[in-house]
C-alpha cells in the first residue's frame, strides 16, 4: 500500500492516452486446490486444460444464445473504449471493454466460426495458448461486471457476462480466483463471506444491543434465528464487522424499532452477497440463494428484506424468483419455492429492499427526523453499479436512483448531485466490484478509483460535499480503503441508513 | 507454498504473509510480520494482539471493529476506545494487518 500512489486528476472528460502493457502481469492469486475442490472445480490445472477450455466455452455457447450474440456482434465501433473505470485509470488499452472482449472473441472466432477455422489471419482469430490464458485470467480480472460500457453500446452487448464466461471456463479447468472462491467455501460452511460463526454473530448483536442502548436509552433489538418473525433480513456480513458498514445496520433496527417490525436475521443465510454471480457459476448462484430459502421457510417469515448490498440486490431482484421462489417465478415442480411462495405475504414486494421498506413508512408518515442532526454533512450519492444498473426499486422506471435520493432528502438538510455524466445509470464503479475487492488487486483497485475521485473531488470543490453515502458494502469498503490515497478521510464513505440512524426521532414503543 | 524464517525456523504462510498453522505463531514471528508491516511493536500494539488472540480462541474469528475498540476502550480508558486510535497502530487497517501480526486468516469478504 505505502508504494501504491493515486494517479494525477485529468481534465474531463477526456480520452486517455495509451500505456499497451502496463497492466501486464499474473492476476489475482489463484484458487489452491482446497478452495477450488471445495466448489467442485479441479485443484489445479487440468492436463488437457485445452480441450475442456473450448469444450467449456461450446457448453456456455450453447446454454446462454446471449453470449453467442455477444461474440458475433460487436462492430469494434469504440463507442465503448472510454467509458470504463479501469481503462481510464490504467490507461492499458486491453481495458478498453471491446479489447478485452476480444480477447475471448478472438479464441471463439478460431474454434466456432466458419472463417476463423479456415482462415484464422484475415479474421483476426487466435489459438488458445497457454499464454492466451493467462491473458485471460489477467484481464478478465481487471473488469468489475459493472456494464457501464453497456449502456454504452449500440447493440447492447453485456459486457459483464463475457468477463462471467470466461472466468467461468478458466474456473472449471482449476484456474479459479482465490478471493471469490474462498469465500464461496465459507458461505456454504459457515453461513456467511466473513466466515462468521453463530456464536460470533450472536456476541457483535448483543454487544450492538448495549452500545445503542447506551446511546439511546431504548432496547432496541439485534434478532437472531427468531421463529414466527415478520420480516427476515438478508444483509452483507460486513454489515456486521466492518466500519461504517456496522453503522447502517444500526439504522435498519432503528427503523423497524420506530415501526414496531417483529424481525430477524439468520445465522444460516447471515449473508447477502452473492459471489456465484462474480464467478459466472449459475450453480454456485443457485445453491448461495438457497441458503435464505432454507432460512426463510425455517423461520416462518412473512417478508424478506434485503440490506445494503449492490450486487445483492441484483441477485435478489433480477434471480430470487427463478432460483428461489422469492418472488413469483420458479418452476412449478419446484416443492420448495411454491411452499415459500404460499408462505410469503403477497401484499408486499418480495424481496423488498431495505430502501423501498424505509421509503414507503417515510411516505405514510410512520417515520419522524429531525433533520438538523445531518447538518455536519453536505451529502451526495454514489450509485452502485449493481443497483443502478442490474434492479429497480419502487413502482416506477428509475424508482432505484429516487428512492435512495428521497430518504437522504426526508433525513437531511444539504444533498448535492454529482456530475450528471457519471450518477445513476451512467455512475462510475467504484473500482473493487465484481470480485476484485482483494488486497493483492489493491494498484487495480486505486486506479479504477480515479474517474469517481474525480468528479467526487469536482463536488468537494464546488459544494463542500463531506459525506459520500452508498447502498453497497463493496463501495464502503473499497472507498474508505482508497479515498485515503486520494486525500480524502476514510470517513467521508458512508451508508443511506446511517444517515438515517442520525436523524430518527424515536419514541418509546 | 511461501514461508518466512525466523530464528532458523521456517513457517508456512499463505501468498500475502498469514500463517497457515495458528499454532505456530509466537512472539518472535509476530514482531518479524510487523517489521515486514514497518510497524515496530510497542506495547500499546501488543495489547491490542493479545485481545484478538483472546477474542479468537473463544469465537474462531478476529472481532468485528466495533467490539474491538470497545474492548480496548473498556481495558485502556475511553480514550483509547475509537477507530483512530487503533488506526494510528495498524495504518492498513486493525482489521487485517493487526490479524496478520497477531497470527490469525484475514478477515474475508466485503471487509
Amino acid at each position: 500500500m505505502a508504494d501504491i500512489t493515486a494517479p494525477a486528476y485529468r481534465t474531463i472528460p477526456i480520452v486517455p492516452a495509451l500505456k499497451p502493457g502496463a497492466m501486464e502481469g499474473k492476476g489475482p492469486y489463484i484458487a489452491n486446490d482446497k478452495h477450488q475442490e471445495a466448489l467442485g472445480f479441479p485443484g489445479q490445472l487440468v492436463d488437457n486444460w485445452h480441450d475442456k477450455a473450448i469444450a467449456k466455452m461450446g457448453e456456455l455457447l450453447g446454454k446462454f444464445r446471449s453470449l453467442r450474440v455477444y461474440m458475433d456482434a460487436c462492430v469494434h465501433c469504440g463507442a465503448c473504449a472510454d467509458k470504463c473505470h479501469y481503462f481510464i485509470g490504467t490507461q492499458d488499452p486491453k481495458n478498453m471493454p471491446v479489447a478485452r472482449q476480444d480477447l475471448m472473441r478472438s479464441v471463439y472466432r478460431r474454434y466456432f466460426t466458419f472463417a476463423g477455422k479456415y482462415f484464422p489471419k484475415l479474421v483476426g482469430a487466435r489459438d488458445l495458448t497457454r499464454e492466451v490464458l493467462d491473458e485471460w485470467y489477467n484481464y478478465f480480472h481487471q473488469c468489475s461486471e459493472c456494464r457501464r460500457c453497456s449502456v454504452f453500446c449500440p447493440y447492447g452487448i453485456d459486457t459483464a457476462e463475457v468477463t462471467m464466461a470466461a472466468r467461468e471456463i478458466l474456473a472449471s479447468i482449476g484456474m479459479g480466483q482465490k478471493y471469490s472462491n474462498e469465500i464461496i467455501g465459507k458461505v456454504h460452511k459457515i453461513g456467511n463471506n466473513l466466515g462468521l460463526p453463530e456464536p460470533a454473530l450472536r456476541d457483535t448483536l448483543e454487544g450492538l444491543e448495549e452500545d445503542v442502548k447506551d446511546d439511546t436509552g431504548l432496547d432496541i433489538r439485534f434478532p437472531l434465528d427468531v421463529k414466527g418473525a415478520e420480516v427476515l433480513l438478508i444483509t452483507p456480513s460486513a454489515d456486521f464487522f466492518a466500519e461504517p458498514h456496522i453503522d447502517g445496520l444500526i439504522g435498519y433496527a432503528k427503523v423497524f424499532h420506530a415501526t414496531g417490525t417483529s424481525w430477524t436475521l439468520s445465522s444460516m443465510a447471515s449473508e447477502g452477497a452473492n459471489f456465484g454471480m462474480f464467478i459466472g457459476s449459475y450453480d454456485q448462484l443457485r445453491k448461495i440463494a438457497l441458503r435464505i430459502r432454507e432460512a426463510a421457510l425455517e423461520l416462518g417469515v412473512k417478508r424478506i428484506v434485503v440490506g445494503e448490498c449492490g450486487h445483492a440486490w441484483r441477485v435478489a431482484y433480477s434471480f430470487w424468483n427463478t432460483l428461489s421462489g422469492v418472488g413469483d417465478g420458479a418452476d412449478e415442480t419446484d416443492r420448495f419455492a411454491q411452499m415459500l411462495q404460499r408462505q410469503l405475504d403477497h401484499r408486499y414486494k418480495q424481496p423488498t429492499h431495505i430502501c423501498e421498506f424505509t421509503w414507503d413508512l417515510i411516505q405514510r408518515d410512520a417515520l419522524k427526523f429531525d433533520k438538523s442532526k445531518n447538518d455536519k454533512y453536505v451529502i451526495t450519492f454514489h450509485d452502485s453499479c449493481n443497483v443502478a444498473r442490474g434492479s429497480r426499486m419502487g413502482d416506477t422506471p428509475g424508482g432505484q436512483f429516487e428512492i435512495p435520493r428521497n430518504i437522504i432528502k426526508a433525513v437531511a438538510n444539504n444533498f448535492v448531485e454529482m456530475d450528471p455524466n457519471t450518477t445513476r445509470e451512467r455512475t462510475f464503479c467504484c473500482g473493487g466490484g465484481g470480485g476484485l475487492l482483494t488486497d493483492d488487486l489493491m494498484d487495480l483497485r486505486v486506479k479504477g478509483a480515479l474517474p469517481r475521485m474525480e468528479v467526487l473531488n469536482q463536488a468537494v470543490q464546488q459544494h463542500g460535499v463531506n459525506y459520500m453515502a452508498a447502498i453497497c458494502a463493496i463501495c464502503k469498503t473499497q472507498f474508505s480503503k482508497v479515498m485515503p490515497v486520494y486525500g480524502f478521510d476514510r470517513r467521508m464513505v458512508g451508508g443511506v441508513h446511517q444517515l438515517v440512524s442520525n436523524a430518527i426521532i424515536l419514541g418509546d414503543n | 507454498m511461501a514461508s518466512i524464517e525466523v530464528d532458523g525456523k521456517n513457517y508456512e504462510t499463505d501468498e500475502e504473509g498469514y500463517l497457515v498453522n495458528l499454532s505456530d505463531w509466537n512472539k518472535e514471528i509476530a514482531d518479524y510480520i510487523a517489521k515486514t508491516e514497518s510497524i515496530e511493536m510497542s506495547d500499546q500494539h501488543w495489547e491490542v494482539i493479545n485481545f484478538l488472540r483472546e477474542y479468537f480462541d473463544e469465537y474462531q474469528i478476529a472481532p468485528a471493529v466495533r467490539v474491538l475498540t470497545k474492548a480496548i476502550g473498556k481495558k485502556l480508558g475511553a480514550e483509547k476506545g475509537n477507530s483512530e486510535y487503533l488506526y494510528g497502530l495498524f495504518p492498513y487497517g486493525p482489521g487485517k494487518q493487526a490479524c496478520k501480526i497477531a497470527g490469525l486468516p484475514k478477515p474475508t469478504g466485503c471487509v
